[in-house]
């Protein structure tokens, strides 16, 4: 069974802040991380992989150094990576970045299963998975916590809903995406870091994986980012001041002023 | 330039709002953009409508008229009476690629986040994530507005070339407000094909405990490391439940075993923004905040005045949350 987990380098959160003179994102000096859902969509994977064996391939799109994130993965066990990476992917809305990673699972081809993270916490739109899942013609399930094959070609999922859980059972191929519940990532091993470390990572282009200019990055996407700015401070905040009893009263007539329900 | 439709733009017209059905009752959230979208249509001089899907929907329809809808199209057939992803997409694409509205919203719910995704990438189309607020532009596009970065980032989206232009919005943020014009109901036939999913729904088990109902809570008491011990976390739930409240927690408090996984909020947890949301005894790290700067009033309560959760707090409690919380119970008992 061939297992492709989609992650995603993003920078840690917490040094985004946007330029007050130039209102553009700072990205400068900001240090990367894989973005912690993608961790657990390659734990969920390697569980798998650990109980009935498959070969799981890692692919990112990204820049060049968006290779750290595969040798890292490598590291923890998963067998191979592909990093998927042209000045023409830059600027991809989540449609454009579907669009990318769907070619290039069409080129690894005969893939089961896909991996993808609930969502990345830069984006945060949680929308890449179910459009890929679309452009490939198969099944997916989101907010997936556990996860186990049914028969040989089956899969069945416990979701988390708004509303409670559901138990799904999806055909393969098919598409999930995880929360942390599937299990905490294992760390990198000695075996798997050395392995990692020579590893060569083959760097596609858009050429290489069938696609044109026009669909992918900017000038394939349908949306478009026209402003960036920083949220308004809260200037309202108050600090309670006095006795314990003094407290008590005094949050007790600002929830009420507040209008809070519950009171 | 995208590589959708190159059909006519202007062929589209109308706003629409997609009606979540659930557990035999309308989300609130369908109201609350069924009020945005009548303001952006009489905005714009055009109709507004909802698409209502489910199965048994006999009665259901009325009640979106009284929010402002022009027309309320009803998708009616057992096969939607369980949510899946591939029924309520392609069901909802039918229908819009026969009547071609210009704009298309829906809650950030899960169900939203789960199957308008695959509608957008259907239609061929642009798709903004989890909006907290919509207005239209000079030139008459929608300009969507939502947080990225875990909310230290807001970013303003438009989808210029295709149609519909498509955002998801986050509960609790527009205002529902009844606005009642002579709309009308109207039953949509739909071929059967588009009610098929691959996908087979096995189960389906609401959540009974109300105080694990995050997504949906008002009022959210949340307790973090300062709590000590999984005894003491009753004081969290206690209130809760006195606030008719949901229970949250850091990652700390659920990585001690104090409260179940479900419960998290932060970063590799749920995002909130409830009405009001109190920490107790959580220091603030960015990845708790993250999850729940979007409340509308924010009370932090935590013996240390430096700790970071108050930066974002609208009330701050410098105090022994073993002095202070059981008190703060005292004071709503005495007063219900
Ligand atoms: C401020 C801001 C706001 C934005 N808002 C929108 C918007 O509303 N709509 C929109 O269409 N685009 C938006 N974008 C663009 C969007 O962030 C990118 O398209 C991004 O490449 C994917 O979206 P995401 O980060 O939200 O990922 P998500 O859809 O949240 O990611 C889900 C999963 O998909 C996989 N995945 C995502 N990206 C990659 C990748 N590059 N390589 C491998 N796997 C990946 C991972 O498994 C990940 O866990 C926005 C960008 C910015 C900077
Ligand atoms: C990749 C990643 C993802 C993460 N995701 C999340 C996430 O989703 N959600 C999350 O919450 N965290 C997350 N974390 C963890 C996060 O960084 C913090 O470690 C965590 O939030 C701390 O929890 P806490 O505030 O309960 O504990 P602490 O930081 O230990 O804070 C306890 C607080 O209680 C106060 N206190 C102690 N005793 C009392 C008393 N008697 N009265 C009043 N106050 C008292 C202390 O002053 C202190 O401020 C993540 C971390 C990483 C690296």
């Amino acid at each position: 069974m061939k297992i492709v987990v989609c992650i995603k380098q993003v920078p840690d959160a917490k040094n985004v802040r946007i330029d007050p003179n130039t209102h553009t994102l700072v990205r400068q000096g900001v240090e990367s991380i894989i973005n912690p859902f993608d961790l657990f969509a390659v734990e969920a994977a390697l569980r798998l992989k650990d109980r009935h064996g498959a070969h799981v391939t890692a692919v990112t799109m990204g820049p060049p150094q968006a290779e750290e994130a595969l040798r890292d993965v490598l590291g923890r066990g998963v067998d191979d990576a592909v990093l998927l990476s042209d000045r023409a992917f830059a600027g991809a809305d989540t449609w454009a970045t579907a669009t990318a990673l769907a070619a290039a699972i069409r080129k690894i081809g005969d893939v089961s299963l896909i991996f993808c993270g609930k969502q990345a916490i830069d984006g945060d739109t949680a929308q890449v998975g179910p459009e890929l899942a679309t452009i490939l013609d198969i099944p997916y399930a989101t907010f997936v916590k556990e996860l186990d094959l049914d028969g040989p070609d089956h899969l069945k999922v416990v979701r988390r809903t708004d509303e409670g859980t559901e138990i799904w059972r999806l055909p393969m191929p098919a598409l999930i995406t995880v929360l942390r519940e599937v299990g905490d990532p294992r760390v990198p091993s000695l075996k798997h870091k050395m392995r990692a470390k020579k590893a060569s990572i083959p760097v596609w282009g858009i050429r290489d994986v069938g696609l044109e200019e026009d669909r992918v990055g900017l000038s394939g996407s349908y949306t478009q980012v026209v402003r960036v700015f920083s949220p308004p401070r809260r200037s309202d905040r108050v600090m309670l001041q006095g006795s314990v009893e003094e407290q008590v009263e005094q949050l007790y007539r600002y929830l009420k002023e507040a209008k809070v329900p519950g009171l | 330039v995208g590589t959708g439709p190159k059909d006519d733009l202007s062929a589209y017209r109308g706003i629409w709002v997609f009606a979540e059905w659930r557990q035999g009752a309308i989300h609130r959230v369908s109201f609350e953009l069924l009020s945005a979208a009548r303001k952006l249509a009489d905005k714009k001089g055009v109709p507004c409508a909802a698409v209502l899907l489910g199965s048994d929907l006999d009665g259901v329809a009325p009640s979106l008229l009284e929010y402002g809808a022009d027309t309320v199209y009803v998708i009616d057939h057992p096969n939607l009476a369980a949510f899946t992803d591939e029924a309520y997409a392609d069901s909802l694409v039918a229908l819009v690629r026969e009547k071609k509205p210009e704009i298309l919203l829906a809650g950030a719910t899960t169900m939203g986040r789960s199957f308008i995704p695959r509608v957008a990438a259907l239609l061929q189309t642009g798709l903004t994530a989890d909006c907290t607020d919509l207005d239209i532009s000079e030139d008459g596009l929608l300009l969507q507005t939502r947080p990225a970065f875990g909310g230290n980032v807001m970013a303003t989206i438009i989808c210029p070339n295709s149609r519909p232009q498509m955002a998801t919005v986050r509960p609790r943020v527009m205002r529902p407000e009844k606005d009642a014009r002579n709309g009308r109901i109207e039953k949509v036939d739909l071929p059967e094909e588009v009610f098929r999913s691959r996908v087979e729904v096995l189960e389906v088990i609401p959540e009974e405990d109300t105080t694990a109902r995050l997504s949906e809570a008002e009022v959210i008491i949340s307790g973090g490391r300062g709590l000590q011990k999984a005894e003491n976390f009753r004081l969290v739930e206690e209130l809760a439940q006195l606030m008719k409240g949901a229970v949250g927690a850091s990652r700390s408090a659920v990585e001690e075993g104090w409260a179940p996984p479900s419960h998290q909020v932060g970063q590799t947890g749920q995002t909130v923004a409830p009405t009001l949301y109190m920490a107790v005894g959580i220091s603030g790290a960015i990845q708790h905040i993250v999850g729940m700067q979007g409340s509308k009033v924010i009370v932090a309560v935590n013996k240390d005045p430096e700790a970071p959760i108050f930066d974002v707090a609208s009330c701050g409690v410098v105090a022994d949350l073993f002095e202070f919380i059981p008190a703060f119970i005292q004071r709503l008992k005495k007063e219900g």
